[in-house]
Parts: C-alpha cells; structure tokens; sequence
C-alpha cells in the first residue's frame, strides 16, 4: 500500500467528479451535512443507518453489504472515493469496512469535507442516482478486525494504540469533548496501551501529515514494528483512522481495528484497567 | 429528535437547546459564537476545535448557522481554535463547572 493507491487529493477528486468508473461516498453520523450539500454525484452512507445491524451491536452481514451497494449503484470494479465530516472518521470507517468485506478499489479524499469547504470548492444538493448493481461482497477478512479476547491477551504482548484525546486515555473524560459526558462505563484505558491521539497524525485541516511524520510519530511513541498492532478508540471509527494510516499509508502488515473500543471494553466485568497518562503494567 | 447523542462521535447540530439530561452541576459546557471581525456578523460553518492544556486536540464541531458552537469538556484551560473561509482565530479560556460562555473572532491571516 501506497498514499498513491488510497489517498487522493481535493485537486484530483475535483478533476474526477463524475469519471467513469469513480463513486464519490460521502460517509457520515449525521447526513444533514450531506443534505445541505455534497460532491457532485455523490452517494450517501449512513455510519449507523447503513453499516450497523439494527438489533445486535455488530455490522451488517455480507448478504446486507451486497444489497447496499448494490442498491446505491456501486460495483465491484468501481474506484470508490470516501469522504465525510468530522476530520474523515467516518469516511476512514467506511475504508475499512469496505476492505473487510474485500473492496479492491478505495480510496480516502485527503482532509474530507473541512478541506473541500475551507478550500471553497463546489457543493451542490442535486440529486443523486445511480443506476443498481449486483455488487459481490467477500466474506469478512478477519486479519484486519479485532474482538475483545484478543484485545484482553494482548495486553503487554502486542501494540496496542488508543488514539482517543489524552483526558479520555487517562479517565478524565468518558467521551469527545463535543457530547455530553454521562455514560456509565469505566473510565480508562487497557493497560499497556500507547497514547497515540489519532489527532496527531493529521494537519489542521484534515489532510495526513506526510509519511516521515507518521513513522516519526509512532517511533516516538515507544510502536514495536515487530510485533502486531490493535488500534481503538471509543466506538471504532478514530481507530479506523489510525488503522488506516498505519495499514494503508505506512505498510504495517498485521494491525487490526478493534471497533468494540472503549464502549465495550469499558463495560466488561472483571476486565484490567489503568487510569492516568502512563501506560500502566501488564 | 434531540441531536445531542452519545451513541456515536459525529458532532451533533450545535443550534440546538441543551438536552434536558445534561446536568449543568456536573457537566463544563464551553459554548459560545463565532464572529468575523471586520464585519461583525457570525461566521456559519466554522470548524472549531477544542485543544486541551497540552494544546492537544480534544473535539472538534462545525458552527451553526448562527455561528454557535458547544463542548462538554472538563474544568480547567483550554484553547478553542477556529478554521473558517472568513479566516481563523484563537481563544484561550479557563472554565469551570456549568456555562461557560464565550465569543471568538477570526479575521483573514
């Protein structure tokens, strides 16, 4: 993997809205922002709506995938190109998500809909159709999502990564500071775990840092090259975004989201926990 | 529907009134309006990100139309940073429990 196979920029996305062949998915928790404008052609996901089984906490199962995709006029061939609010979170859950149900072709626009508007290029609320496909998903590709036991075993033997902001990593917040903070979970980290914010692997304005800067970035956090690596957050779409940059962008071969995140783990009963800026023992 | 939910870590719409659950004695809500300088008027569709007393980045939430923005963080300094097409400003404020209410303004570098 490359930036050049799944990174492109606001300049090509611009130069390539409406290419045979490139679907434009704008990827969001709230599609308002989409609503009140979007990239030209631009299909919609739902982060909740779409991607997540509406009773069991997990994802739709590959037969659903199918009839999403198909139904929103994407097919197996197509270069899809994710986008979304919210520095891209959602949109680098929906890269992932399209990689374990086996997509070739997906890329991420670079700085997500913040650089496109602060950039001043065209939105627009135009309807969009696309004419239905008979898209063909794989089965979930396991190598690149994590469940809770292998998080728990993996405590002091692989890296794991919490890249949520330093005050929820030390138990000071329970959530993003933008949502109210009264869940009842623990607050914490697993212990072990670097504090690796996935804030800091992006600019100001959404866009990556460069690559001499992401590898900086996880060197200096004590990263293992060696061993593999479990990224998380509080619900899995942060840790999509620093799985992406360290599967996608820097070539780690074994790293795997774990999107039951904090969320899940906070809740588990007799489960190890450490509070404050330190990593804590195995 | 109430935007403001915990469910999920997309920004809810930052117009709406504070939902009857968020306690103002236990929660530190930073909340305030974003204006453009020269013309006084608030700036819609502002990114406004929150940084910690580390200057880390803690949240992040796009301006109503009105210009408002809200955080739920915690007492203590923090620094709100905004990015806007009417350019970007700095504020630097110490909070504690309750409302804590502020204006920015941001003017072309």
């Amino acid at each position: 993997m490359s930036r050049g196979t799944v990174l492109v920029t606001a300049d090509w996305a611009e130069k390539n809205l409406g290419a045979a062949g490139v679907v434009f998915v704008e990827v969001d928790e709230d599609t308002s922002a989409y609503d009140g404008g979007h990239l030209a052609g631009a299909v919609k996901l739902d982060w909740k709506q779409d991607l997540q089984d509406p009773v069991r906490r997990d994802f739709v199962n590959r037969q659903q995938f199918e009839q999403l995709l198909s139904s929103k006029g994407i097919g197996n061939d197509d270069t899809v190109i994710l986008y979304g609010g919210n520095n891209n979170w959602f949109a680098a859950y929906a890269y992932w998500y399209f990689k374990l149900y086996g997509h070739r072709d997906a890329r991420l626009l670079d700085g997500g809909r913040k650089k496109w508007e602060l950039d001043n290029r065209p939105l627009t609320t135009d309807k969009v159709s696309r004419p239905a496909t008979s898209y063909v998903a794989g089965e979930q590709d396991l190598s690149i999502r994590a469940f809770r036991d292998e998080v728990v075993s993996a405590i002091g033997a692989k890296n794991l990564v919490d890249v949520r902001s330093p005050d929820e990593y030390a138990g000071r917040l329970l959530a993003p500071a933008h949502l109210p903070q009264e869940q009842a979970q623990r607050a914490g980290h697993v212990p072990t775990a670097l504090s690796v914010p996935w804030s800091k692997a992006a600019n100001e304005d959404g866009t990556f840092k460069t690559d001499d800067e992401l590898r900086s970035l996880y060197t200096d956090a004590g990263l293992d090259g060696s061993k593999p690596t479990i990224a998380y957050c509080r619900i899995g779409e942060r840790s999509s975004h620093t799985w992406f940059v360290l599967h996608e962008l820097l070539g780690h071969g074994d790293v795997k989201n774990y999107d039951g995140s904090w969320t899940e783990y906070g809740s588990l009963v007799g489960v190890p926990v450490a509070l404050g800026d330190e990593p804590g023992e195995a | 529907m109430g935007a403001v939910v915990s469910d999920g870590c997309a920004a809810p719409d930052q117009a709406a009134p504070l939902p009857a659950s968020v306690d103002l004695e236990k929660e530190t809500v930073i909340t305030g309006v974003v204006l453009a300088a020269e013309s006084g008027e608030p700036v819609a569709g502002g990114y406004v990100r929150l940084l910690d007393g580390g200057g880390e980045f803690t949240a992040e939430v796009v301006t109503s139309p009105a210009g408002q923005f809200r955080f739920f963080a915690a007492p203590g300094t923090w620094t709100l940073r905004v990015l806007s097409r009417s350019g970007t400003g700095d504020a630097a404020v110490t909070v504690g429990r309750g409302l804590n209410e502020l204006t920015i303004t941001v003017s072309a570098a």
